[in-house]
């Protein structure tokens, strides 16, 4: 069945900003199928990001749409998922957003296990501002600050989630876009922080620089570098390096949700008063 | 609250926060502030409220916009270090027009400078902490009773205004333990955000051609069926951005005129012993309370010496200094710093006054002895 999506989409903000092909309309694309198999209701949707071409999302989507500072997105999801419990939050932002300068909220989101899905449009590369490397630009490829290559370690932000106690993890990309909508939409369901690494092609600025300008050669390139996790059992350690595992990584419904704590804290204080 | 407490600076603060009406309180702990944090992790959840303490400074000032466009009235408090580092989500609050109360009990420094000491240093910052053409409305208590009323104060400036407010405390008020007489509630009005009355898809949050030069604002219980957007860059009345340089140009002179041409609404000051006084000390915060045992003991030494007393310090009274540097040939400016507002009075009384000073920046608060000479010295 086709999705109408101008049932999601303020058409009158359309055509999107960014540029022809990129990953982030696919994330977007993938994120609204997602919801709309859901069922859920635009006004019980807030949708929130930092800076970066892939936190402009939320302006081209007709729910409660918060565009905060770069890094910022996070605490001010986590603010409104407070303010209002029942409603879906989502982070919607970049790689840089969420691991270099938002890095530091984004672990602790993990740590408290509150009901929010962060979705790091995982691009490898500060597209808005020019193709600077990120913590998430593959070593060895070049950058608009790294003209010689990126002699830069990379976070794996599955790990990183997980380590930070994130109870649902996964990862996909844009060039399995049904399975990424899949994953999505496990993570939007999850009681809990759920994280979703989506690889994305920024052909501009990574791409250009790392002779794939075209979309469609990225897109294939990404999906040669992604391995699902059966097949990543098979492999070797050698035969894993620079590969990006793709799949659910955590599924743990066990630990508890952080306004549902916080719920039984006032429970506790008003009974007490 | 009973009428009578026993409280510090910091708790009256506090409780005022719940008083006015403050349902999200997100922070970081930092000396002199924590106990505005302790207190609200105790009464926070009492009265259904929030209180969270964040990972930082940034992630607290940005959750309390958050909930503020989520429809709740908000605070955040810190210190000199945490203002410094909220600053960037203090202008976010300005573009986005959301009511946001910043509390600051200022200490020493620069940097971590004097963690348990007082100042009066943040006075500019606090005017030109963020980047950016804006304004800010910032408030300045002198005593236990004013941290209480000039904090729902804040708040209600905040609500009417859509527009972030700092409360200027520091150490000295912050730990001052004392009995207050707390007035009832219900003799203060409180101010509430102006709501949308128009269906949800006519509304738009700087429509101020069709609701005026201060659109109205969801409230959190009418936040759910309006959908808006916001962004901290620059906007047109749909709140989504532009770069169209006369709708920015128009927004960016708007939202400095929302507060210049109410300032008969937000200004608050105190004269004191002024009307018949020769020599004119200008003082403002805990500092004024030292400037006020001075003035009467010079007068009890047949000085004849007033006090003007900035409560509002930003945007700075500059009809009133303007004024009295028409009558004051001698003005003292008394801060606990080594001269921040004495810019602005030297500004303001163009060359008319001959201006002294009392300044110090060394963590103790400057002793009322030291003003008093300083008024004897002008007055010869
Ligand atoms: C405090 C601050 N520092 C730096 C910037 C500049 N800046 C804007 S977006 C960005 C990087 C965006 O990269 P990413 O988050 O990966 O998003 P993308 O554009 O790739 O989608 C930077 C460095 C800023 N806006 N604010
Ligand atoms: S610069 Fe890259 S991330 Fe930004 S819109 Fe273009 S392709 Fe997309
Ligand atoms: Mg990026």
């Amino acid at each position: 069945m086709s999705v109408d999506y101008s049932k999601y989409l303020r058409m009158d903000k359309l055509p999107l900003y960014w540029c022809p092909g990129c990953g982030n309309g696919t994330v977007l694309k993938a994120l609204l199928t997602a919801i709309d198999e859901l069922g859920w209701d635009n006004n019980d949707i807030a949708m929130v990001s930092g800076i970066g071409c892939s936190a402009r999302g939320p302006g081209y989507v007709n729910f409660h749409t918060f565009h905060t500072l770069h890094g910022r997105a996070i605490p001010a999801a986590t603010a409104i998922k407070m303010c209002h419990p029942d409603m879906h939050v989502i982070v919607f932002s970049g790689d840089g957003d969420m691991t270099a300068i938002g890095g530091n909220h984004f672990i602790h989101a993990c740590r408290r296990n509150i009901d929010i899905t962060l979705i790091v449009v995982d691009n490898w590369i500060y597209g808005m501002t020019g193709g600077q490397y990120s913590p998430l630009t593959p070593t060895g490829t070049k950058a608009s600050t790294m003209p010689r290559g990126n002699i830069d370690p990379t976070f794996d932000v599955v790990e990183l989630a997980k380590g930070a106690g994130a109870t649902f993890v996964a990862r996909g990309s844009v060039a399995e876009p049904v399975m990424l909508k899949n994953y999505i939409k496990k993570a939007l369901e999850h009681k809990g922080t759920s994280v979703i690494d989506a690889l994305s092609n920024c052909h501009i600025q990574w791409g250009r620089r790392n002779k794939f300008g075209d979309p469609v050669k990225l897109v294939d390139y990404i999906k040669s570098v992604t391995v699902s996790q059966a097949k990543a059992a098979k492999l070797s350690k050698e035969e894993l390096e620079g590969k990006y595992i793709t799949g659910i990584f955590v599924d743990d419904p066990t630990k508890k949700e952080y306004t549902q704590s916080y719920k039984e804290l006032i429970e506790k204080a008003q009974a007490k008063a | 609250m009973s009428n009578v407490e026993i409280a510090n600076g910091n708790e009256l603060v506090a409780e005022a926060a719940i008083a006015a009406g403050c349902r999200f309180y997100a922070g970081y702990p930092i000396t002199p502030s924590s106990e505005i944090p302790e207190h609200l992790s105790k009464r926070m959840p009492e009265v259904g409220g929030v209180f969270m303490q964040f990972e930082d400074e940034i992630a607290s000032v940005i959750a309390a916009i958050g909930a503020s466009y989520a429809g709740y009235k908000s605070m955040t408090a810190t210190s000199g270090p945490g203002l410094s580092l909220k600053q960037e989500g203090i202008g976010l609050a300005c573009m986005m027009e959301l009511p946001l109360v910043v509390v600051d009990v200022m200490r020493g420094g620069p940097s971590t400078g004097l963690p348990t000491r007082v100042s009066q240093a943040d006075y500019m910052q606090a005017r030109w902490g963020t980047h950016g053409d804006h304004m800010i409305i910032a408030i300045a208590p002198s005593t236990l009773i004013e941290t209480y009323t000039e904090t729902i104060r804040a708040f209600n400036l905040a609500e009417k205004y859509r527009t972030p407010v700092l409360l200027l405390t520091d150490a000295v008020l912050a730990h001052l333990h004392g009995r207050v007489e707390i007035p009832d509630i219900s003799n203060f009005e409180i101010i509430e955000r102006t709501q949308p009355t128009v269906p949800p898809e006519e509304y738009y949050p700087y429509d101020v051609e069709r609701f005026g030069i201060i659109p109205p604002l969801p409230n959190k219980e009418n936040w759910r069926k309006y959908k808006f957007h916001m962004t901290g860059l620059n906007k047109d009345k749909t709140g989504f951005p532009t770069v169209d340089s006369k709708k920015v140009e128009e927004d960016e002179e708007r939202m400095i005129n929302k507060i210049m041409n109410n300032i008969k609404d937000i200004e608050s000051f105190e004269y004191y012993r002024v009307d018949d006084a020769d020599v004119l000390v200008i003082a403002y915060g805990t500092n004024a309370t030292a400037a006020r045992v001075a003035i009467d003991e010079a007068r009890s030494k047949g000085i004849k010496v007033g006090m003007f007393r900035p409560i509002t310090v930003w945007p700075f009274p500059e009809a009133q200094v303007f004024d009295l540097s028409k009558k004051f040939k001698k003005i003292i400016v008394s801060e606990i710093n080594l001269g921040q507002m004495l810019y602005e009075v030297q500004r303001a009384s163009k060359g008319n006054s001959e201006i002294f000073t009392v300044l110090q920046a060394a963590g103790v608060p400057i002793r009322p002895q030291q003003i008093l000479e300083k008024i004897e010295e002008v007055s010869k």
